[in-house]
């Protein structure tokens, strides 16, 4: 393995440097349909599960075929994928803004061919690599951020419950019997860079202990105030310990402050939080981001932990199958999860799904809660 | 033979949903046999201990990646995460396992030539992993060692005419939904925008300046594709302001059953006949639509556009003429204060080259985040820290209704000085002399 030079200098590293470039222009990558009709597209109809065709005011077409993928995602995969793209679609594909896999052709008599080869592709393990679906009422693919794949302050894998949970979920990805589309969404830690705070349902890692402190190590390893400046509820101070003989600088942390947010892991390594009993999932319901009928809606937490169950995680997988099988019995047309929720009453939610009601579940955090509670005499029995 | 026995994680091969084991699986054998001769910059089995620290993982339900301390590329402060592996010795292969975020091009199109050119240097460079994308929208190369780094920038800016997107206390790589690019519900090019503000604000991108990351998302109509309103500090989201396009003769096929209801979304269901008094006109939440002798009326006055009406009759109706976009700031996930949800801030405005309108506002926003900004506050945090009012104020923006679902409920209002009739200094005496102590 010799180390190749790319051509940089690093005696000279401003030498031909090339910043700020940007990425791409897009106009680059449109397929000709694309580019010749963009802004004047005149309809769409998604024709199956997982098939759009739009037509142009120029009566120019376009058949989408969207199919689910896992994001991480290796070379060996993306070569297949322009493989197809070579094959069928003039060379060009596109990602959808929910990790989905869209291949475009221009005519009608070549989706079926396409879908074809799509499905007939499965990984040596057995699952479909391209499962074409992911489109109106039913369930698309789930957004999510890194877990125990690549970052060190997750609560649980994302990758994994992910899998489980589309396996699960399988049959409305392929198919649009659901009242309205439904968004689900997972975040390993309550950073939530996926930002699941609006889906359908959420899937949130939750830590429930507070850090370690490693005093031997903390001062060396770490800048003191950096950790105590990291934390958001400023549950950590700076102080001294004894061990031994020694008289150590380090870190108090108020344990009763602490929001298990791993921010002081961030800064400082000798304050890992991670935990097997402690760690596991926050199931949250009822949100949404589009401002069709009512406005974009926050959701809300219905059930407060679920262990993390490796490697299938089948409490929450049974969770979100049963909150889905309920919005689909009891929601109306073009209702979404969050608007059937309110229509009903959370106290019938719970009815409804069977979810325990427990305590943590009323918001005990900062002002904001008592917008949450129930101020009339108007309830559900 | 594999290099890590994985029984957990190969119970994640079976199912019928896409398994990233196998695929990852599939890399580490690809990597084996190296069919193409490939000079590898990083070790070889790495895909294998990438398994094997996950499969670890998934043992003891702990991850085994430590934060990765200050790696980057010279000159920039974003765009690439550092990440070590707490069990080296285990797993010489992820070590060093540092991240790229690549900006992705808008609207995410590609060509399969240039996909394989980043193929091609990632199985070189890298693990050959990645995340198509990121939740921010970049392409994320997963795992490369810090002596890689350079070379990766080097190669992805001379060959690839490529550059990194944004981490840290800068600017984001922004991100646009597909829009007209194939939507019709587009009101404005939100890859044109995109791709001119990314180009427009490559230092805020490359070079942290700000109290805290920032954000920009663009959806091209209130639909809200990539969920704009939730998750960016500054959100530019589609809308019109004329009056939505009725085509009769089209309402009657939709009602006749000829088209299919919500372009054909609910076809798995079991709902009946279409009804559009049901599921249009009752349905509108401003109630300003009207189905009589098989005639639509829409008073468009009252109309909020949302969408509904447009989502269920696509080849009926449409939108309007007089097309823009309205801004709205300050989204942010919960931490800490709670989840933020963008606040309408501009109503409307053109969207046209060279966007001035536009940057003005962004400027003015960041001028005064700038300079009032705490560390680590995010923007929607400063408004609420220092109030809408202010915010206005600063960016020199009038107020309007429609910058409030409703008025306050509280009276407390802090006059100002100069909002007051005479002043506030005043003549004690001359009160006493009607006034007794
Ligand atoms: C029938 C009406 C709709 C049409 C024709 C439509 C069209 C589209 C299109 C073309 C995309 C791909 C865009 C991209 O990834 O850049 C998309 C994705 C998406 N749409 Fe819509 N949309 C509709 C309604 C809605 C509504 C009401 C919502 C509100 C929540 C919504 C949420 C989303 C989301 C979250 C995505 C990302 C999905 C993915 O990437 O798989 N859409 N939609
Ligand atoms: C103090 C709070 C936060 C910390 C310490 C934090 C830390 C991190 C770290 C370490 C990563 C890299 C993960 C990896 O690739 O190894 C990351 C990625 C990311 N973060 Fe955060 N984050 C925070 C808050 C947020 C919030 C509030 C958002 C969104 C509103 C966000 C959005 C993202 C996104 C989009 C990514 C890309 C990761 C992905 O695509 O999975 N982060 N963050
Ligand atoms: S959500 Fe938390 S654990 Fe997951 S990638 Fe983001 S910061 Fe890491
Ligand atoms: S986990 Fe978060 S809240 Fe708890 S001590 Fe660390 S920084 Fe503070
Ligand atoms: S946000 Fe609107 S314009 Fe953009 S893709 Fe979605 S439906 Fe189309
Ligand atoms: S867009 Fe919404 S508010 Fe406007 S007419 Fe249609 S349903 Fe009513």
């Amino acid at each position: 393995m010799a180390f190749v030079s790319s051509g940089y200098n690093p005696e000279k590293p401003m030498e031909n440097r090339i910043t700020d470039i940007g990425p791409k222009h897009y106009e680059q990558f449109y397929p000709p349909v694309i580019k010749a009709n963009k802004g004047k597209w005149a309809y769409h109809e998604v024709l199956q599960a997982g098939v759009l065709k739009h037509v142009a005011e120029s009566g120019d077409e376009v058949y989408t075929v969207r199919c689910g993928g896992a994001r991480l995602m290796s070379v060996t995969h993306i070569r297949e994928i322009c493989e197809i793209a070579d094959k069928h679609c003039d060379g060009y594909v596109r990602w959808t803004t929910r990790n989905n896999i869209e291949f475009m052709v221009d005519a009608e008599a070549k989706v079926k061919p396409l879908i074809d080869d799509l499905e007939s592709r499965k990984f040596a393990g057995g699952s479909y690599k391209f499962p074409v679906g992911g489109t109106g009422a039913g369930i698309t693919n789930i957004v999510h951020t890194q877990g125990w794949i690549h970052c060190h302050t997750p609560a649980t894998d994302a990758s994994g419950p992910v899998k489980a949970a589309m396996d699960v979920l399988f049959d409305d990805f392929k198919s649009m019997r659901l009242p309205a589309h439904l968004r689900v969404s997972l975040a390993c830690c309550l950073n939530m860079c996926g930002a699941v705070h609006c889906s359908d349902i959420a899937i949130l890692g939750y830590h429930r202990k507070p850090p370690m402190l490693d005093h031997e190590y903390l001062d060396k390893m770490c800048e003191i105030p950096l950790a105590v400046a990291a934390c958001p509820t400023a549950a950590i101070r700076p102080t001294k310990v004894e061990i031994g003989d020694k008289k150590l600088n380090s870190v108090a942390v108020k344990q009763e402050r602490c929001m298990f947010c791993g921010n002081c892991y961030t800064m400082c390594p000798s304050m890992p939080l991670a935990d097997t009993e402690g760690d596991g999932i926050v199931i949250m319901a009822g949100g949404k981001v589009s401002n069709r009928i009512s406005y974009p809606k926050f959701s809300k937490v219905v059930v407060a932990f679920l262990p993390n169950e490796v490697p299938r995680w089948e409490s929450t997988t049974d969770c979100i199958k049963n909150m889905v099988e309920a919005y689909a019995a009891g929601a109306n047309k073009y209702e979404r999860f969050g608007e059937w929720a309110e229509r009903i009453g959370w106290e019938r939610f719970f009815d409804v799904t069977g979810l325990e009601f427990t305590h943590h579940l009323i918001d005990d955090f900062r002002d904001p809660a008592y917008y949450t509670w129930r101020q009339t005499s108007q309830f559900k029995f | 033979m594999a290099k890590h026995e994985t029984p957990l994680l190969d119970q994640l091969e079976s199912g019928p949903w896409p398994s990233f084991v196998s695929d990852i699986k599939q890399e580490a054998e690809n990597r084996a046999k190296n069919a193409n001769n490939v000079e590898f910059q990083v070790k070889q089995d790495v895909c294998e201990d990438i398994l094997g620290v996950l499969e670890l993982s998934y043992k003891h339900g702990r991850t085994h990646w430590k934060h990765g301390g200050i790696v980057g590329v010279f000159g920039y402060g974003g765009g690439v995460i550092g990440r070590y592996c707490d069990q080296p010795e285990m797993f010489p292969g992820v070590a060093h396992f540092h991240t790229i975020r690549v900006n992705q091009p808008a609207g995410k199109f590609y060509n399969t030539e240039w996909l394989r050119n980043l193929c091609d240097l990632w199985e070189f460079r890298g693990s050959g992993i990645t995340n198509m994308h990121g939740s921010t929208g970049d392409i994320v190369f997963l795992g490369t060692v810090t002596e890689q780094l350079e070379e990766i920038f080097f190669e992805l800016t001379h060959k690839h005419g490529q550059d990194l997107g944004g981490s840290g206390s800068n600017l984001r790589t922004p991100s646009d939904c597909i829009g007209e690019a194939r939507c019709e519900y587009a009101c404005y090019d939100t890859q044109a925008l995109c791709h001119f503000l990314t180009n427009e604000y490559q230092d805020e991108l490359h070079r942290p300046a700000f109290p805290y990351k920032f954000k920009f998302k663009f959806d091209g109509c209130p639909n809200c594709c990539v969920a704009s309103i939730a998750r960016s500090d500054m959100s530019f989201i589609g809308t019109w302001r004329d009056d939505i396009q009725v085509d009769q003769e089209a309402v009657a096929a939709y009602v006749g059953g000829e088209f299919p209801p919500n372009a054909g979304a609910h076809k798995d269901g079991n709902w009946g006949p279409f009804d559009i008094q049901k599921e249009v006109i009752d349905l509108c939440p401003t109630d300003c639509m009207k189905y009589e002798d098989g005639k639509l009326e829409i008073n468009n006055k009252e109309c909020t556009r949302c969408m509904h009406c447009i989502n269920v009759m696509p080849r009926a109706l449409k939108k309007g003429k007089e097309t823009g976009l309205s801004i709205l700031v300050g989204a942010k996930a919960p931490i800490l204060d709670g989840a933020q949800m963008g606040s309408l801030l501009v109503p409307f405005v053109k969207v046209e080259e060279p966007y001035e309108e536009i940057t003005e506002v962004i400027e003015a926003i960041w001028d005064w985040w700038m300079e009032e900004g705490k560390n680590r506050e995010r923007l929607g945090e400063l408004i609420k820290r220092q109030g809408f009012q202010a915010m206005l104020d600063a960016v020199g923006i009038d107020p309007v209704p429609q910058h409030v679902k409703e008025p306050r409920s509280n009276p407390y209002i802090f006059w100002k000085e100069d909002e007051v009739p005479g002043g506030w200094q005043r003549d004690v005496n001359e009160f006493r002399k009607y006034h007794q102590r």
